[in-house]
């Protein structure tokens, strides 16, 4: 048992010897919860996760044994864990709207009964491994939850219940470890947020992660078990792009972190989450949802632990075989967090006050996420996509450009596209994709093989817009060239009518990649129909006036992903729209011309 | 230990003493200082050790004479007494009536610094308030539980705005006799504080006003009091008494400022541009008391106002606002100087709650759509009105100098209204089909085809 020293803001300094470093202490009347950063003697500095107002000096402190762990078992799905894993409904239940200090809640609830159903394999006599299936339990309708044999432990398996309810304490199966003990085994474990879980190899990422948002989806891909950031000043949509992916992704679980940011808009997610329906088995979203929350008005400490509770929770059910997506909203008051701590320890500031080891555990952090094979040989993969704040917008602060080193896709978020209201604000000169070619192998056996290519043309018209706007602004739009116009002409319908999509919209919302293709190759048909014709001499005046090209800005909220039959239809009729203006410029040969424009 | 004073300082720079041999005295605990002439000063511990305690004083360390100073320690945090008798009452910056009459008496007192509300318990904000502006009501709809500041530049008539919003925000329908304002100035000249009061005196609403004044002249560490206590009172207001409350904050350039200033001197590592690391997690501390609460009827809406310094606003103090608020309204000197008021740049505002409180069932049913198209047109007009003063106006097309009717139409009649005009949400629906009908409806992509044909006066 040891004392008191002194408390200056979340940190105290503790009488405790042979406390551990990273162990979990509780100091004073009210039990708060803290875990020790750095000892010197018999002294140890402690940061507490709750605010440390009342603590008096001389009040009785003690080390609890254990490193920050989370609970891992049934009854995770659809909670709401706050930045130490404590359940925050049923905090709310027990003691109201405001968060005591003090409290302390089982994050898996004691008295839930779950129907465990053993692996059929499994005999008592034989050899147990870590990580290995011990059985399953239906946690929701859509998510079996596979019961995980905790990874350190190994030995021979003397008995494993039969089918039947229990709770996450009941004992479910013994196991001789090689020492001679008898381990005890249950529905859930324990495990050390700051260790990553252990798996037996990394595999490569093959499969695009499909957010149903064109821009990414077909711009800039992000594979499963992939790492990206979403950086971008406030206003600019950032949490709006982060809910739509968690919302449409075919991820098997989604963990939302909401780590230093608004709760509003937590409420937003569990309110809206139970009411929207997974585009790809059917079921209500919040079934494979969970969410961590630590909102910016809650304890620093707890923010910083935040994100690492979520990315055990993701490795768990990767563990279980799952394709896990974490959002990770926002990295930077992680990182912030972790700046304060260090301010308070009076550590060398390096780059606008940050510690000088931002770098490093942020990489850590991020390699956290990746595809592997498990324990017990299946196939899961921890997706991360991180948000970062720049401060001012700024993508050279620290944040940003060291996240930038370690990530493989970067959806840069543009303040002048939210400000004209262009939404999903992604910047498609900034933003950067590493895994265009592996997403090329899926799109091309799974969609169309001309994805690569088309994806590719598009680009490059958005390129060559980007540069005669420069001129425009400079002359005005009169001195350029009819070609040049059409291009700008086509830049913009691919702008309007591809990569501006309407979360708020029913039909716009989710695109299936079929619908994203079909759009994209029928505005670059467009285009290319329209430029034979300038080739003809038809002005580009003449071919901007055609109502086409404003029906096609609103086919993507016409034609739902189920409904793609009528949107071909249109695409195919395309050729007939331009025929009047053909006519008119090749009449000499009008059929030869057909021939030679269509594809 | 209440009951004894300490002489023990040891030390006293800028607001702060250094109480030597006081043991075990509580982190964030209130403290009374009184000085030779009898004057008592109050404070706060925020740093204790057996040895060392550290002392934040809000009146200032001025002509303190560390051997005549005595120090108690009241072993609580600082607190409010709250009552419905606050309403209609002024304030001084750390709670202490100060308009003659007398104190407020009440055996319930609140922790100002308040509790961290549970998100799970929070309840989503849906409601419209309607401020009767139409650049907010159309464009930046404000809802009830949102937290939305006003951006604002020395000189710009961000006052005028906030007393207007006071004036005239309602919910459409009922309960308007439930609507309260908590109002809370911070390093506010005489002139600012004279102005609101005497606003909110001719409306008549000064009875339902609840104000914390601490001005320009009056201690800088008392307005790291200010915002709290007036929350506290929102929070009495709001969740033990039903009421919607509208919280008005000004100036927050003051508060963060104060917050560097106290900062600077306990010796914290700075950040940005001198301001703590912490900057973020307290100003969360404030607005994040804003909102609604499940099962509660009351609800705070809070319209923080805040200077950018020069006018900048990736400054830090609007920076880390905007990431915390749920929008922001900005104005913009060039359309002031211009003569147009309310001077609100409409694309950097933003409101990110507009989205669940408008349309069917709220306001109308083109209203999400019609808000879109106004962005995406103005955004257009104001492309093309740059590439004319480039290139003449007499180079432009057809199409181009509609578009610039259209923006100049848009400043001059939508923004732009008097101080006491009140627009129903349906005159500024009407009012922006009038403006968007000067486009031909092919260029209107953002409303729906039906749309284009119930409300465009173009369309056949």
């Amino acid at each position: 048992m040891g004392k008191i020293l002194e408390i200056n803001g979340p940190l105290v300094k503790l009488e405790l010897p042979q406390t551990v470093l990273g162990e979990q202490v509780r100091v004073g009347r009210l039990g708060l919860v803290g875990e020790v950063i750095s000892r010197d003697g018999n002294t140890a500095l402690a940061q507490l996760y709750e605010d440390t107002a009342g603590l008096c000096p001389g009040e009785e402190a003690e080390g609890l044994g254990w490193p920050l762990s989370v609970e891992l078992g049934p009854g995770l799905l659809g909670g709401i864990f706050d930045g130490v894993q404590r359940p925050l409904q049923a905090m709310w239940e027990q003691s109201g709207d405001r968060i005591a200090r003090g409290v302390a809640v089982a994050s898996l609830p004691r008295d839930r009964r779950w129907h465990f159903v053993p692996d059929p394999g499994r005999r008592a006599g034989m050899p147990l491994f870590g990580g290995e299936v011990l059985g399953t339990v239906q946690e929701t309708e859509s998510i079996q939850h596979r019961i995980l044999v905790p990874p350190q432990v190994q030995g021979e398996l003397l008995e494993l219940a039969p089918e039947g309810e229990h709770t996450v304490e009941d004992v479910i199966g013994r196991v001789r470890l090689a020492d001679g003990r008898i381990e005890k085994l249950h529905l859930f474990h324990r495990w050390p947020v700051r260790t990553p879980r252990p798996f037996r190899q990394r595999d490569h990422a093959v499969a695009p992660l499909i957010t149903g948002q064109r821009i990414l989806d077909t711009f800039y891909p992000l594979l499963k078990g992939g790492k990206a950031a979403i950086p971008g000043p406030f206003g600019a949509g950032k949490t709006m792009l982060q809910h739509q992916v968690a919302r449409w992704c075919n991820a098997q679980i989604v963990i939302y972190v909401g780590c230093g940011e608004r709760g509003n808009e937590l409420t937003d997610v569990l309110e809206s989450m139970p009411t929207l329906t997974d585009p790809h088995t059917g079921r209500p979203l919040m079934e494979r949802t969970l969410l961590v929350a630590n909102t910016s008005n809650m304890p620093v400490v707890a923010r910083e632990a935040s994100i690492y509770v979520g990315i055990t929770l993701a490795e768990y059910f990767r563990d279980q075989g799952y394709d896990v997506v974490m959002v990770a909203d926002s990295t930077s008051r992680w990182a912030e967090a972790l700046r304060e701590v260090a301010g308070r320890l009076g550590q060398m500031p390096v780059e606008e006050g940050y510690p000088a080891y931002l770098g490093s555990r942020l990489a850590a952090f991020y390699e956290r996420a990746g595809r592997v094979e498990t324990l017990a040989g299946d196939h899961g993969s921890v997706t991360l996509i991180g948000a970062v704040s720049p401060p001012g917008g700024d993508f050279s602060e620290p944040v940003t450009s060291h996240t930038k080193e370690i990530i493989q896709t970067f959806w840069a978020l543009s303040k002048e596209l939210a400000d004209a209201r262009h939404y999903p604000a992604v910047d498609w000169l900034e933003s950067f994709s590493g895994y265009v070619s592996s997403a090329a192998k899926w799109w091309a056996d799974n969609i169309d093989p001309g994805w690569e290519a088309a994806r590719a043309a598009a680009l490059d018209l958005l390129a060559a817009s980007e540069e005669l706007q420069r001129i425009v602004n400079l002359v005005g739009v009169e001195a350029l060239s009819s070609e040049q116009r059409w291009t700008l002409e086509a830049a913009s319908l691919i702008k309007e009518g591809l990569l501006q999509q309407a979360a708020t919209d029913e039909v716009d919302s989710f695109a299936s990649p079929e619908k994203q293709f079909a759009l994209l190759t029928a505005l670059l048909d467009i285009h290319r129909q329209g430029m034979k014709l300038v080739k003809l001499g038809a002005p580009a005046r003449r071919l901007i006036q055609m109502p086409l090209l404003a029906q096609a800005r609103r086919w993507k909220s016409q034609h739902s992903s189920d409904d793609l039959e009528a949107l071909k239809a249109k695409i195919a009729a395309i050729p007939a729209a331009f025929e009047p203006l053909l006519l008119e410029y090749a009449p000499a040969a009008p059929s030869s011309a057909m021939e030679e424009i269509r594809p | 230990m209440k009951n004894i004073e300490f002489r023990t300082a040891a030390s006293a720079q800028g607001g702060l003493v250094v109480m030597a041999g006081v043991p075990g005295v509580a982190a964030g605990s209130r403290v009374q200082l009184r000085d030779h002439a009898g004057r008592v000063r109050s404070g706060l511990v925020i740093r204790s050790a057996n040895d060392a305690v550290l002392v934040e004083v809000f009146e200032g360390t001025d002509a303190l004479d560390l051997e005549r100073t005595w120090v108690r320690f009241l072993e609580e945090p600082y607190k409010l007494p709250v009552s419905r008798d606050m309403l209609g009452r002024v304030f001084n910056g750390s709670g202490r009536p100060c308009d003659g009459r007398p104190p407020v008496i009440s055996a319930d007192r609140r922790d100002i610094n308040g509790e961290p509300l549970n998100p799970a318990a929070r309840a989503y904000p849906r409601e419209f308030i309607q401020t009767g502006i139409s650049a907010i009501d159309g464009m930046n709809s404000l809802t009830r539980g949102q937290k939305l500041p006003i951006f604002s530049g020395g000189g710009l008539p961000h006052n005028r705005v906030a007393a207007q919003i006071v004036r005239q925000a309602k919910l459409l329908g009922e309960e308007a006799a439930e609507f309260v304002v908590v109002f809370a100035a911070f390093g506010a000249s005489h002139a600012d504080a004279r102005f609101f009061q005497e606003s909110f005196e001719e409306s008549g609403v000064l009875n339902k006003v609840v104000m914390f004044l601490n001005l320009a002249d009056e201690p800088v560490i008392e307005r790291l009091l200010t915002p709290r206590a007036a929350l506290t009172a929102a929070e009495y207001l709001a969740f033990d008494l039903d009421y919607h409350v509208l919280v008005v904050m000004t100036d927050m350039t003051a508060y963060a400022e104060a917050l560097r200033e106290v900062a600077v001197l306990r010796g914290d590592v700075p950040a940005r541009k001198g301001y703590p690391g912490y900057l973020y997690s307290d100003l969360a501390e404030l607005y994040e008391r804003a909102g609604r609460i499940k099962n509660r009827r009351g609800s705070i809406t809070m319209i923080p106002v805040l200077s950018m310094p020069s006018d900048d606003i990736t400054h830090p103090i609007p920076d880390l606002t905007g990431y915390i608020t749920e929008g922001q309204i900005v104005l913009g000197r060039e359309l002031s100087n211009q003569g147009v008021y309310p001077p609100v740049t409409v694309l950097p505002s933003l409101s990110r709650l507009m989205k669940d409180g408008i349309g069917k069932n709220f306001t109308r049913e083109d209203h999400p759509r019609v808000a879109s198209q106004l962005f995406a047109s103005y955004a257009k007009a104001l492309e093309v009105r740059g590439l004319a003063a480039i290139i003449g106006a007499e180079e432009l097309s057809d199409a181009d100098r509609r578009t610039l009717a259209f923006a100049d139409a848009f400043e001059r009649r939508f923004i732009n209204q008097s101080e006491d005009e009140d627009r129903s949400i349906h005159e500024t629906l009407n009012l922006a089909w009038d403006l968007l009908s000067m486009l031909p409806p092919e260029s209107l992509i953002r409303v729906s085809e039906e749309e284009l044909a119930k409300y465009h006066k173009g369309a056949a």
